[in-house]
């Protein structure tokens, strides 16, 4: 991207002032090199945001921002119902509530080393994953609505998991704002063999090993040390999730001009909070937000089944739950004000900071855990939320590495074959997938996801914790 | 040119599909070919089974996405992949049938599912040569 537009306010910190339509200023976290990197149409899209009405403060793209539909992926921006303000179903996007799990196993790097091939093989086998793929359990229409009602709790309610887990997941497992009733059929049709499912592209199961700690004092916190064993889920709401996105979406860019509302492009597509459309939208995207943590709480079950029956001294517990596509009611101080704004973070996990009330009572007084996911080759990484992110960007932070290469691109760079085959030369299984299904997710094909968490702490959105190295990785 | 085809254009992180074709028809049905493409390869699906697929829009843009997100949702609830197609179009609204069978995973190698077709990069064009050309980004 080019920086002529923008104006530097910090090492890792860039702002473009307000032009044209545009209600708020642009800003954008990355340091020379991120910034280099990134997509002309990074700005285009996070510009194009900042013309939606009631847009507070102004439109964030995180360090691992690119080139998205409609908002950037890495795409921060808060809404004030009481101005204007619309709600997004395109700057949710699809795959509703898509987020990162992550659980301690009680086991270290020695613990399941003669076992991995074993477990590796097993994991393959029990969790479903990929397309076509059906899940453990078939739901009535009537299931369906009291998953989509009660989350994470509905799942726990079934044996899958404990009522434990539930405080480890953002909001607890539960959005109350949830209305099943404003979910379609179709959608629900969607997810009846879909609840328990990985899905495919970038979604993954990992086992990883702490291979490095960078703040004791959080990481003891969070229950983790150098070279123990956790797990990591990284999926979304499947079909229901995508159906309800799919159903909005020309329902919103209908209804926009009668709402006075001029989208800058279709997929932006809106309604102002305080309409029906928009009521509606939000019962149906917190619904979506429910499937998806019901989803990883099952898989949760799977996946504690899987390492009873190979490793039964494992002991799976919930580290932290989040969710990184997600529109949320917040209350946020803006120029000494308590305002009640939703946030949109497209692609970006919330990061909040010590002490505030949404944080889990036994992390308090460090923050809350932002799992963010690599690649199967490099790393993923535990960092806590700051004081700071809640007043640069509304607490939130990057959700990932963060693609640096078309699917089409990485397809004729590598052969899934050699992916595997080299990943193996560094220990690490990886199962499930197609040859060429992995190599579309090439380690090659995404940015250095070192240098988007270095980044994401210099520009004081989260601070490292922990950095994880894949042992075992079940593809969708 | 008077043949149809299909072709995929990069997107970071989704992927661009694209349809070609002498009348919006054929433009519509190239661009579900080019879909397919982005999960199997379409030429080892067998025409076993047909569905039939409606639907209605304001204008031919938003036509073109409710048409591949109802291929979507058929691919999703009968786990099916789809290798022909025969679209008309009146006014707006379209009636389809789509062959296809059911996800075998010896004989389909499968890459990505797609969650849904977008609004971005949309676009459904008569072209000065008189040919269509629909497109639009999918998500994966």
């Amino acid at each position: 991207m080019e920086k002529k537009k923008l104006e530097r306010r910090g090492p890792c910190e860039w702002i473009a002032q307000p032009t044209g339509a545009m209600n708020v200023p642009v800003i954008l976290f990355a340091d020379e090199g991120l910034l280099k990197q990134m997509d002309e149409m990074v700005f285009q899209q996070a510009a194009n945001v900042a013309r939606l009405p009631g847009i507070v403060i102004a439109s964030m793209a995180m360090p691992d921002a690119h080139w998205g539909y409609g908002f950037p992926i890495g795409g921060v921006g808060a809404f004030d119902p009481d101005e204007g303000g619309v709600v997004s179903a395109g700057g949710v996007g699809f795959d509703i509530a898509c987020g990162v799990r992550a659980l301690r196993t009680g086991l270290t790097v020695s613990d399941i080393e003669g076992s991995k091939a074993q477990l590796a093989d097993l994991l393959a086998r029990r969790i479903p994953a990929g397309i076509g793929s059906r899940g453990k359990l078939k739901l009535s229409m009537a299931e369906l609505d009291d998953m989509l009602s009660e989350g994470a709790k509905w799942a726990v309610d079934r044996g899958y998991g404990t009522h434990e887990d539930l405080r480890f997941i953002e909001e607890n497992g539960r959005m109350a704002a949830a209305k099943p009733q404003c979910v379609s059929d179709h959608a629900k049709k969607r997810q009846e063999e879909e609840v328990g499912t990985l899905g495919s592209g970038n979604h993954y199961l990992e086992v990883q090993k702490v291979t490095q700690v960078f703040d004791t004092i959080a990481a003891t916190v969070f229950g983790i040390a150098e070279n123990d064993v956790v797990v990591s889920i990284h999926c979304g709401s499947r079909g229901l999730g995508h159906q309800i996105g799919t159903d909005f979406l020309p329902r919103m860019v209908k209804q926009a001009k009668a709402q006075g509302i001029d989208l800058p492009e279709k997929e932006l597509a809106c309604a102002r909070i305080d309409s029906d459309l928009g009521q509606e939208y939000i019962g149906a995207m917190n619904s979506g937000i429910n499937c998806a943590v019901a989803n990883r709480q099952v898989l949760t079950h799977l996946l504690r089944q899987a390492f009873a029956d190979i490793l039964p001294k494992a002991r799976l517990t919930l580290l932290y739950d989040v969710s990184h596509n997600t529109c949320k009611l917040e209350e946020h101080d803006i120029a000494g004000r308590r305002r009640r704004l939703y946030v949109h973070r497209k692609g970006a996990t919330r990061a909040f900071g010590p002490g505030h009330p949404a944080v889990p009572a036994e992390y308090k007084h460090v923050g809350q855990p932002v799992l963010i996911g690599g690649t199967m080759g490099t790393a993923s990484y535990i960092l806590v939320g700051t004081t700071e992110a809640m007043t640069r960007s509304f607490g939130s932070c990057c959700h990932g590495a963060g693609r640096a290469m078309s699917r089409t691109a990485a397809m004729k760079q590598w052969h899934g074959t050699d992916v595997i085959r080299n990943l193996a030369l560094q220990n690490i299984l990886i199962r499930g997938a197609s040859a060429k299904g992995i190599a579309e997710e090439a380690p090659g094909a995404y940015k250095d996801v070192h240098a988007v968490v270095e980044v994401t702490e210099a520009a004081g959105l989260a601070r490292k914790v922990a950095r994880l190295e894949p042992l075992i990785c079940v593809k969708g | 040119m008077s043949a149809a085809y299909w072709e995929h254009f990069p997107h970071p992180a989704d992927m661009g599909i694209r349809g070609i074709g002498p009348s919006m028809e054929a433009a519509f049905e190239q661009a579900a070919m080019a879909m397919t493409a982005v999960t199997v390869d379409p030429s080892v699906i067998a025409p076993r089974e047909s569905v039939n697929i409606h639907c209605e829009e304001q204008d031919a843009e938003l036509l073109f996405v409710a048409w591949l997100n109802a291929l979507v949702f058929e691919m999703d609830t009968r786990r099916m992949v789809f290798c022909r197609f025969v679209v008309h179009i009146e006014a707006d609204h379209l009636t389809a049938k789509a062959w296809g069978e059911g996800i075998d995973l010896h004989k389909h190698e499968m890459l990505v599912e797609v969650k849904a077709a977008t609004y971005s990069e949309l676009e459904v064009r008569h072209r000065d040569d008189g040919l269509w050309i629909v497109q639009c980004i999918v998500d994966v």
